[in-house]
């Protein structure tokens, strides 16, 4: 095994050319040299000595929105530029305790409001498998860092499909485990009975490992569950000639509607037809209210952000307008300098819907929708269906700047808020190409059963091979 | 229901953000035709009893099983803060002896 | 000045903010204690920092739950947390974390008692929530600028809600004070308005007496004293009767208190209406209180004040300010109850807990669970009194000594050589020996010159060094009276 500072030495060299622009992708927002050092010298010490932990060693960035104590947490927005966090998050104490190294903060849509990483007060990343295009969003710059080869591991964060949409653009596997799997203490908010902490990987035992390390419940985090986690995934080799048999996929028609691109669901058919032939039972399910997904995520993520970015007002940390001798000049130019267009018009959206009068039509209407929602899945589940396989997005990655519809960019989620919206977890894992861009198929599982996503996902990938980057 | 400019420079307010005048006109638009895709929602016939699903949603998540049953976890009354690496008044903008520092409020009255 | 109450009647409903006496805060660990310099008791929970996230106190729930039981409410087992969103600076999260259409508990009712008369004022309570408290902020200290000090952001409060029951200045003291006591009984709060651990909002109102819909309410508020509360409305109701005698409409708004001119006035930043567009925190699940939890609550609050002082009417037949004083707080009336049972003569407790006791304590400050002399202690002096083995200056003494040494009544007594003498004979002989002393006083006593008693008695009591037991020498003076 390669020496840990060696390696560590050559991940914050790839995070720093990064971050100073050498490769033209603009992933990486932050590096810390001497602090990723010295951490990597006491993991090596560690390591030497016999601890365990299971990412010796590893490299990580980290998602501009989860608290580090020796980088910048920004959120891609200017209104905390230069804020550093005098705490860190659990998942970073985590990884950090199992010998993790983070070594980059990486780009992202401001407050994680976006699918393509373009509102970011940074700049847009681009895709590192086509550079003229979107890695997705709104943890763009995570999956872009994994897909460049800067770390083999990253963090990013998901609402609406904020993980699994980037993996699928870039290739690479991307992991929103059960809502309440991984604390969100530390994790800066946006839709908290949406948002959780997810993983980029090259491997699906990769993203397993560092969703587990992560994984446990949380005295800081009242919402994270006290569910056992399940032990570390296997060596890869027990993968090799893995089966599915015994295993129900469900393959939801409304994922598949007739207007799904033909090359896309080319590809998923190939995948369905590797995992049948590994033994899965493949029947037809309906979610039925998978419509309504989208203007019920775009009620309630909108409305509990507005909420959680009311503490943005330049009194305590970040950036405050200073040219001003009110208080109330002070808030609305320290906001209105400080948030991007996307997040006003999503404050805009969540103030109005829980605003006096519309709070029942619209915001006590979307949960009851939502759920609906949460209660297809629960039938599915019920009915004997151990997971489901999805397209994770409807098209390969769109050119940067080529969508400007704000509603247009909220339907590249359409078939991944659901699981946000219901908390069940669910990964994306590269399937395929299309006109040499990259497609993800989702795997879907109950609340919590992230062993058995993780088994059909790594079957397939092994199954599929070399074909899921062609 | 249609949303007018008077009503977004009243949601502005109500969020603290101030729009110039050029933007309040698209952001108007924007907003009504987001708003209009969530019109289907009012369709969608929630009546029928999901009440026991609400309950489990009251917070918009389905509650996980131990929470639906206990409810939120408790603290026990320790004086056990989470550590900071620094201060409160060295994390703000402007401080003076301890205290973090605004701008007072115009309309503010001595009393 | 106008007695307007002839023609129209205040309606009157009191929010009450309460501090519960926790250790640390209702969302996180930091301490709840005041007197740090500010800013200390901040982490980044309170403070709002990105990516922190509240978490409950579970005495912050017991004693909310004791509070409800105490002001007789329904609670609701399951209560739901909602966010309360405005914008100030001393609101770290730009909202408050509070309840809204699931509180904890509801449909309450507090006695209240109007001191001298016997029937209580029966008001409703319709809510007692749980929420914390915001920051301060001081406006005056540094030039243009507000400071802010956050270590009370995040203490945690319950809301008192009555229903508009309140018909008079009074009767909204009456309810102040009875509260404040209940309040302690239950042990949930130090409650102080001095301290800022009991704040009072009014919302007050006037309508023609027999009319029953309400007249428009104002707010009344900046209110440090249960009698500046009184005052405030009266004054409030005086201004709006006045008003809608003249046929103006009363306005809402709020008003402010200005103690120095003894009226209200507008408050002058014209709030807005507030849209706090609440909806239920997504952080935090409902908080379920589990039924035998409650009910073990329920065992382990003391007897309010209302049955207290029926019991203690019934039982020990005392009444008026005996009785306020001794149930004015749970273990005086403990300690007050022990000497009653031990002595037997209730009343004559209640005076000495009235008298002795209450300087005592006011002299050294301390509680009465502190207090040296215990109860069974207390009764034996008693005892001695009534036996006539003491007089009532000596037992006095004796009371005094017995709180340094920590003894008995008798072994103080004793060592103080203050046993009251009510031997006959040796009265007699003191009296013999001051009849000899005092030859002429004693010859125009026994001649009919009743008021010099006084004297005699004064020089057998000297002479006895206090110990004589007044009443035998008063009662065998006589004897010789001409």
């Amino acid at each position: 095994m390669r020496n840990i500072i060696d390696m560590a030495n050559e991940a914050v060299e790839r995070a720093t050319d990064a971050r100073f622009g050498r490769d033209g992708l603009n992933i990486v927002v932050a590096t810390n040299h001497e602090s990723s050092i010295a951490n990597a010298e006491r993991v090596a010490l560690a390591y030497g000595r016999g601890d365990a932990m299971s990412l010796p060693g590893v490299a990580i960035a980290v998602k501009d929105n989860i608290a580090t104590l020796d980088m910048p947490t920004t959120c891609g927005s200017r209104i905390l530029a230069g804020y550093v966090s005098p705490y860190e998050a659990t998942a970073i104490t985590k990884l950090r305790a199992n010998g993790a190294i983070v070594v980059a903060k990486t780009n992202m849509d401001e407050f994680a409001m976006g699918s393509s990483t373009e509102t970011s007060a940074y700049g847009p990343t681009h895709n590192p498998v086509d550079p003229e295009r979107s890695p997705g969003g709104s943890s763009g710059g995570s999956a872009a860092a994994v897909a460049a080869g800067i770390t083999d591991i990253s963090l990013g964060s998901e609402t609406g499909g904020s993980v699994r949409q980037p993996a699928a653009f870039c290739g690479v596997v991307g992991v929103k485990p059960t809502y309440g799997r991984i604390s969100r203490f530390g994790l800066v908010a946006f839709g908290s009975s949406l948002d959780q902490i997810g993983v980029f990987a090259r491997s699906v035992r990769d993203a397993a490992i560092a969703t587990y390390t992560m994984a446990g419940s949380d005295p800081n985090d009242s919402t994270s569950a006290s569910v056992p986690v399940p032990s570390m995934p296997e060596p890869v080799e027990a993968y090799r000639g893995r089966t599915l048999d015994g295993v129900t996929i469900g393959i939801p028609r409304e994922y598949f509607p007739s207007s799904l691109d033909s090359d896309v669901r080319a590809r998923c058919d190939v995948a369905i037809e590797v995992m049948r032939g590994l033994g899965a039972k493949i029947v037809d399910v309906s979610l039925p209210h998978t419509e309504l997904a989208i203007p019920v995520y775009y009620i309630i993520a909108p409305a509990e952000a507005s909420s959680n970015l009311a503490r943005f007002d330049g009194v305590r940390y970040g950036r405050r307008a200073g040219d001003v001798s009110d208080l109330r000049a002070m808030y609305e130019l320290t906001r209105s300098r400080g948030f991007g267009a996307e997040v006003k018009r999503r404050i805009l959206i969540g103030t109005y819907v829980l605003s006096h009068g519309y709070y029942d039509a619209y915001y006590k209407k979307a949960q009851s929708v939502r759920a609906l929602i949460t209660r297809d899945f629960d039938s599915v589940f019920a009915s004997g269906v151990d997971a489901l396989f999805t397209p994770t997005t409807p098209t390969p990655a769109f050119r940067i700047g080529a969508v400007t519809d704000p509603y247009e960019m909220y339907m590249s989620d359409i078939f991944t808020v659901t699981a946000n919206l219901a908390g069940i977890p669910a990964m994306s894992l590269p399937i395929g190409r299309v006109g040499g861009l990259p497609i993800g198929g989702q795997i879907m599982a109950r609340h919590f059963d992230e062993p058995r996503m993780f088994h059909v996902a790594a079957a397939l990938e092994a199954a599929l091979g070399a074909e899921a980057h062609a | 229901m249609a949303v007018t400019e008077i009503d977004i420079r009243k949601i502005a307010d109500l969020a603290r953000l101030s729009l110039a005048d050029e933007e309040v006109p698209m952001m108007t638009a924007q907003l009504n035709s987001i708003l209009a895709h969530m019109d289907v929602l009012t369709k969608v016939n929630t009546e029928e009893s999901i009440d026991g699903v609400i309950d489990d949603v009251i917070a918009g998540v389905k509650l996980t099983s131990d929470l639906k049953d206990t409810g939120a976890p408790l603290r026990g009354d320790a004086v056990a803060p989470v550590q900071m690496n620094t201060t409160a008044p060295l994390l703000a903008p402007e401080s003076e002896d301890g205290f973090i520092l605004v701008p007072r409020l115009s309309t503010h009255e001595d009393m | 000045m106008t007695d307007w109450s002839s023609k129209y009647e205040m309606v009157v409903g009191l929010e009450v903010h309460v501090q519960l006496k926790t250790r640390s805060k209702a969302f996180c660990g930091c301490s709840a204690d005041f007197g740090a310099p500010p800013n200390f008791n901040t982490c980044p929970v309170c403070l709002a920092l990105p990516g922190a996230l509240p978490v409950l106190n579970a005495e912050a729930v017991r004693l909310a739950v004791r509070a409800a039981i105490a002001l007789e409410c329904t609670i609701n087992l399951k209560s739901v947390f909602a966010r309360k969103n405005y914008f100030y600076p001393d609101l770290p999260k730009g909202y408050q974390i509070s309840q809204y259409d699931q509180p904890l508990a509801v449909r309450g009712t507090l006695h209240a008692r109007i001191p001298g008369e016997t029937a209580t004022h029966d008001i409703a309570i319709t809510r007692l929530h749980m929420e914390e408290d915001a920051g301060k902020s001081v406006h005056d200290r540094y030039p243009h600028k507000t400071a802010i000090d956050l270590n009370r952001a995040g203490v945690p409060l319950i809301e008192i809600v009555s229903e508009p029951d309140i018909r008079s200045a009074s009767e909204a003291g009456a309810y102040l004070r009875t509260l404040k006591q209940i309040l302690e009984y239950a042990d949930v709060s130090d409650v102080s308005m001095e301290e800022g651990s009991l704040r009072v909002d009014a919302n007050v109102s006037a309508r023609l007496h027999g009319a029953t819909a309400l007249g428009t309410k104002t707010e009344v508020k900046n209110v440090n004293s249960f009698s500046a509360v009184e005052r405030s409305l009266q004054s409030e109701f005086e201004r709006q009767c006045a008003m809608l005698d003249r046929g103006e409409a009363v306005r809402q708004e709020t008003m402010i208190w200005d103690a120095s001119r003894g009226t209200v006035r507008p408050a002058r930043s014209k709030e807005e209406s507030h849209d706090y567009r609440y909806f239920p925190d997504p952080d935090l699940p409902p908080l379920i209180l589990d039924p035998d939890y409650v009910k073990r609550l329920r065992h382990t609050l003391p007897e309010m004040p209302q049955q207290l002082r029926e019991r203690f009417s019934t039982e020990f037949g005392i009444d008026g300010a005996e009785l306020d004083a001794v149930t004015a707080e749970p273990r005086l009336a403990a300690y007050f109850e022990g000497v009653a049972r031990a002595h037997g003569d209730a009343r004559a407790a209640a005076k000495w807990v009235m008298g002795e006791l209450a300087a005592a304590l006011k002299e050294t400050g301390t509680g009465i669970r502190d207090f040296p002399v215990r109860a069974p202690q207390l009764a034996e002096l008693l005892d001695m009194v009534r036996d006539g083995k003491l007089s009532h200056t000596a037992a006095k003494s004796v009371f005094t000594a017995m709180r340094s040494s920590g003894k008995s009544a008798p072994v103080v007594a004793a060592e103080m050589s203050v046993t009251q003498v009510g031997d006959d004979s040796q009265i007699e002989q003191w009296i013999d020996e001051v009849f000899a002393e005092l030859p002429s006083e004693t010859a125009r006593f026994r001649a009919g010159e009743k008021k010099l008693t006084g004297v005699l008695v004064g020089a057998v009591m000297k002479k006895s060094k206090g110990r004589a037991d007044p009443k035998k020498v008063n009662a065998i003076l006589g004897k010789f009276a001409g």
